[in-house]
């Protein structure tokens, strides 16, 4: 009997090797422990390197003026002397301007390639979100500053770029007189700024770093920023509407039958997105099968009738061609596609939440007197509440950062936020504002997330 | 359907009204899918039923098949024999199918490895920040794809990731895992692990016991993650909007583009085939569950 572990009344309990039990069990849990930590390793650091760097470098993008501070460091030393920012700058400034041109221009990197000429260029990009004209304005100046002598590549100062600055600049171009360019450098002048965040929701700064309202017609993104919740508060809502009641008839029907009716719910899950929007876009357009059957079966009623108390009433009850409902391309085509493309997220965790009650409970209710209605609404209703909450939470999620589908069938009213994001990121190429726009479309989603893991438990999430 | 004796005509047209409601949002999900089917196989130009294609007339009484043909699909595969010259007959499709296979093939195979070795790791519940860890891993499901898209095209940029193949592998992989992790986890959830406790008492060598045990019976799970994890990447535009160059035109791209530009019933065969494919996707993991409701059932749980 010397293989076995021995109970000795004294000492603690002791495995076969002479180790403490405590400390051979601890020793185990921490060697799977290592062995877990393994296991993640290398899927953890691929998510971590590949998905969450991209993402915190996107965000890092929405706050970052460096650039521009690294291109126009005098000239927003002289910006901070500037004492009455309601009339034109000093000469200095005028001179700082045209120093860090001539600069900035020269500035190699490591390897010994010119970068400045590009700096310069992003600066005059960056400087027209703030007063349209910047650019041109820059590039016009860095031209005319910077004269290189075609045969020596020596760089050669033309006279009119010389002292004194602030005459000669603002008769070579009257924008350089223009009080309201020299103030929108004052949103810039900090290498951190909060101002793609502000240009986001219609807000901006003054030349004294006041935060103000933008000007009436450049006033787009809080409408935007509305739209995106009402678009996704409405699709929330049909989802819930339409998915409740069939989720109620799948969690009761037999499972048999049940079973197939789930492959309507699946199909539609299974199938492309962009199969689903082509299909739409045939059912809904002017000429689309929805227009077409109810052209050709609604009724055509038109003419004269004696009606009473109205007496002769010319009535028109004809739906003609003219008559035909726009549904697509526009805030209707935007509503009716995402419902239907959403609706089976909303569908499976009710219907998973509801075939766990049983059947006995309203069964019960009603035999206590309760009528069928009353017995759904106090019994059955509170106990499919995780399910309902689980599906309205995970369709505003998905419904929130909608690219795709607004993008095809939005047309110009049912566009969102992420189409925004991708104009910024594509079109106008303001990347800080794109980025600033997706940071905050991006912490709504994570709250929401957090939400949802607190409440439901990712790991509950169930597919198909 | 047979009712009670009891009911009153009150339950019976509010039963009637329901299961129509049902019904209509049954058909609601499925009608537009079906719709396609028809129209792909017309000779028409037009993305929208016409005169031309009624099959049926009741003047004549008879069946009339003239303006349905498979001319879409031939343009689809590429060939361009009887082209009426009406759209741009190109091989595009196919390359588009071929690209896509391509990418979501490798994605999936590396979508699966690295989810189920996190699933695996996560399954021990003694880890330390198992939660956190597993929301981190889930992200990718969650965030915009629009944010994931901007945010790796900048990255990718700064690495020359950016129009090439890899680049695209990478970013469906990572789309990929949260699929696979919450199917590995919900098949591990139901796994008896006395049964690799047992294993390693009779001698197994770990790994051995793994392959042997635990894989074929997380196999539903994973291979389930592998098919949500193909499909996402057959599926997947924005990315490839963001990320693709000139050569990496893929299947999604080129009905991104045919639905903005040039729209041709082309798109329909395209979008026919997928949902023939759809299809059997699905059949596919109804068996699988089955048959993981199979195994489950012989467990000792």
């Amino acid at each position: 009997m010397s293989n076995t572990s021995t109970i000795n009344s004294q000492g603690p309990l002791l495995t076969n090797d002479g180790v403490p039990l405590k400390e051979s069990l601890r020793k185990s849990l921490r060697r799977t422990k290592i062995r877990s930590f393994l296991l993640i390793l290398v899927p953890l650091l691929f998510v971590l390197l590949l998905f969450v760097t991209p993402i915190a470098q996107l965000l890092s993008r929405s706050v970052d003026d460096i650039k521009i501070n690294e291109a126009f460091p005098l000239t927003f030393a002289q910006y901070e002397v500037w004492e009455d920012k309601s009339i034109l700058p000093s000469e200095e400034m005028f001179a700082a301007v045209i120093n860090d041109i001539r600069i900035t221009h020269k500035i190699e990197n490591s390897e010994g390639r010119n970068i400045g000429k590009n700096l310069l260029g992003r600066s005059g990009t960056r400087m027209t979100y703030e007063y349209s004209g910047w650019r041109s304005l820059l590039l016009k100046t860095v031209k005319e500053a910077i004269k290189v002598d075609k045969k020596s590549k020596e760089e050669i100062k033309p006279y009119k770029w010389d002292a004194p600055y602030k005459e000669r600049m603002i008769k070579r171009d009257k924008r350089w007189g223009k009080v309201e360019f020299w103030q929108s450098l004052g949103a810039m002048k900090d290498p951190y700024t909060m101002g793609y965040y502000l240009n986001a929701v219609d807000l901006r700064y003054d030349a004294n770093k006041n935060i103000i309202q933008k000007v009436e017609y450049l006033r787009v993104y809080k409408t935007i920023w509305m739209r995106t919740l009402q678009v996704s508060l409405m699709v929330t809502i049909f989802c819930l509407i339409l998915a409740y009641p069939v989720s109620y008839l799948l969690a009761t029907l037999p499972m048999r039958i049940s079973n197939i009716l789930m492959i309507c719910v699946l199909m539609p899950f299974w199938t492309s997105l962009l199969v689903r929007i082509v299909a739409w876009m045939i059912m809904l357009q002017q000429h689309g099968v929805i227009n077409d059957t109810l052209v050709t079966i609604l009724p055509c009623f038109e003419g004269m009738v004696n009606l009473p108390f109205f007496g002769a009433t010319n009535i028109d009850l004809c739906f003609g061609d003219e008559d035909r409902i726009p549904m697509m391309y526009n805030f209707t085509g935007t509503i009716i596609v995402m419902t239907q493309i959403l609706l089976p997220f909303m569908i499976l965790p009710i219907y998973s939440v509801m075939r766990g009650i049983p059947p006995s409970y309203m069964k019960a209710a009603q035999n206590l007197g309760a009528t069928p209605t009353w017995a759904f609404i106090r019994v059955y209703m509170p106990q499919s509440v995780p399910g309902i909450g689980a599906g309205c939470i995970l369709v505003f999620i998905v419904a929130i950062g909608y690219y795709i589908t607004p993008e095809l069938v939005g047309g110009k009213d049912g566009l969102m936020i992420g189409n925004f994001v991708a104009r910024e990121m594509q079109q106008t190429l303001n990347w800080g504002l794109a980025a600033a726009m997706g940071t905050m479309l991006l912490f709504a989603v994570l709250a929401l997330y957090w939400v949802y893991d607190k409440f439901i438990g990712i790991d509950n999430l169930k597919m198909g | 359907m047979r009712f009670p004796s009891y009911t009153t005509p009150r339950e019976k047209l509010w039963h009637y009204s329901y299961r129509t409601f049902c019904g209509l949002v049954l058909f609601f999900l499925v009608a537009p899918l079906i719709v396609v089917i028809p129209l792909s196989f017309t000779n028409s130009v037009f993305l929208q039923f016409v005169p031309e294609m009624k099959i049926f007339s009741f003047e004549t009484w008879s069946f009339n098949f003239d303006g349905y043909g498979t001319r879409w699909y031939k343009e689809m595969l590429g060939i361009c024999d009887d082209n009426t010259g009406t759209t741009v007959c190109t091989d595009r499709w196919m390359i588009g199918i071929k690209n896509s296979a391509i990418i979501a093939v490798f994605a999936t195979f590396f979508a699966s490895v690295l989810g189920t070795l996190a699933a695996l790791g996560l399954s021990n519940k003694h880890m330390p920040f198992n939660r956190l860890i597993m929301a981190l891993m889930i992200s990718p499901m969650i965030v915009p794809l629009i944010i994931t898209a901007a945010g790796m095209f900048f990255f990718f940029a700064k690495v020359n990731l950016v129009a090439t193949l890899p680049g695209l592998i990478i970013a469906h992989t990572i789309l990929g895992i949260p699929f696979v992790v919450i199917t590995v986890t919900a098949s591990l959830a139901g796994f008896d692990n006395n049964l690799m406790r047992a294993a390693a008492n009779l001698g197994g060598k770990p790994i051995r016991n793994f392959f042997k045990i635990q894989a074929p019976l997380i196999a539903p799970g994973v291979i389930s993650g592998a098919l949500f994890a193909f499909i996402i990447s057959f599926d997947e535009v924005v990315i490839v909007l963001f990320l693709g160059g000139p050569e990496q035109y893929t299947l999604p791209r080129q009905m991104w583009s045919g639905i903005r530009n040039e729209i041709s019933p082309t798109i329909l065969a395209a979008a026919t085939i997928l949902v023939i494919f759809s299809i059997l996707l699905l059949t596919t993991l109804e068996m699988l569950r089955r048959r993981s409701e199979r195994i489950r059932g012989v467990s000792p749980n």
